[in-house]
């Protein structure tokens, strides 16, 4: 991931992600929630292609700010506003230009911003689970994407306390968070573009 | 009550909006509502993601919000975490000086509707509207 990464191809990469795994993300859903992660991510991330060609020309900060808000007035689930204050707080916390240590501080701002939005933490089967090992991974110059897909896999055994899956109690158990793996693709998809910069 | 505030203000009574994930819970929840307080306190319902499917709308929200403000302040019942989590986003997008006079209560809707709209009939402040209604025990 880097910095000076090219905003459209970011956002688009961010899109298609979400968008070509939307049937997997609402299987999953299915499984232990209301059945509808996938198909309230792809609305929502529409929503941003759409607005793709007036995000290009803005600075990585806003163009992140803007999709927040689309995120937050599409969605419809409760992974607009949890996602859409992950962008938001991102784009608010992350300064123009900014360099890796820069941009460290604002995903763990925004992390933290999540935590407190959703009053969740690690190791309660949600998209925290895939975000922070991701998080820390980037911060000590490990790889993010194999430390996020390592950390939905790791909410399989584990019982839901958060959203409509804690309904189930120990019946979660045995099914991959669709959260966790709506942030996995997110971050895969951020470091293949950040991965392309020179 | 503040007795320097405008009369308007004093005689108003605070607010209800009713955000379910279905637009027929949200609507018959209102329906109970005003059979018990009639058309006395404000009110407003909105239900469905903005698809029309489940789920809950900001924007649709923000309207309701709108439609049941009261200087007194507005409070908001909502269903399942996806409600709660949308009511507590459209919350941030008001302008600041309403910000702090919209609370969401952490109650059952239907229940927590009707005991918030009991409470707010007899011209209770927002804090007991809310603390009624998160005090509700079946």
């Amino acid at each position: 991931m880097s910095v000076d990464t090219d905003v459209e191809k970011l956002i688009a990469a961010l899109a298609e992600a979400v968008i070509s795994h939307a049937d997997e993300l609402t299987a999953l859903d299915r499984a232990i929630g209301d059945g509808d992660h996938g198909l309230n991510m792809q609305r929502g991330f529409e929503a941003v292609l759409k607005q793709l060609p007036s995000l290009a020309g803005q600075p990585l900060p806003e163009a992140l700010k803007a999709v927040g808000m689309t995120l937050v007035m599409t969605v419809g689930g409760a992974s607009g506003p949890l996602y859409g204050t992950l962008f938001l707080q991102l784009g608010k916390e992350l300064p123009a230009g900014a360099n890796r240590q820069q941009l460290c501080t604002a995903l763990a701002a925004a992390l933290t911003a999540l935590k407190l939005r959703g009053k969740s933490e690690r190791g309660q089967k949600t998209m925290i689970d895939a975000l922070e090992p991701a998080l820390e991974a980037f911060q000590q110059g490990k790889d993010p994407v194999a430390a996020a897909l390592n950390g939905a896999e790791a909410t399989i055994p584990m019982q839901a306390q958060r959203g409509r899956a804690a309904f189930l109690g120990e019946r979660s158990i045995g099914h991959m968070d669709p959260g966790a793996r709506s942030s996995a693709l997110l971050i895969a998809a951020a470091a293949a573009v950040g991965a392309q910069q020179p | 009550m503040n007795p320097a505030a405008p009369l308007e203000d004093q005689l108003s009574l605070v607010g209800i909006v009713v955000v379910s994930h279905s637009a027929d819970v949200a609507r018959g929840t209102a329906a109970i509502v005003e059979q018990m307080v009639g058309t006395s306190v404000p009110l407003a319902w909105c239900g469905g993601d903005p698809s029309g499917g489940l789920g809950t709308d900001v924007a649709a929200i923000l309207t309701a919000i709108e439609t049941a403000w009261s200087e007194r302040g507005v409070a908001i019942l909502a269903d399942l975490g996806g409600a709660e989590l949308n009511s507590a986003m459209a919350i941030e997008l008001l302008p600041p000086e309403r910000q702090s006079r919209v609370v969401v209560c952490r109650a059952a809707i239907v229940e927590g509707a009707l005991v918030a709209a009991t409470e707010a009939s007899c011209g209770s402040s927002l804090e007991q509207v809310r603390d009624s209604a998160e005090a509700w025990q079946p």
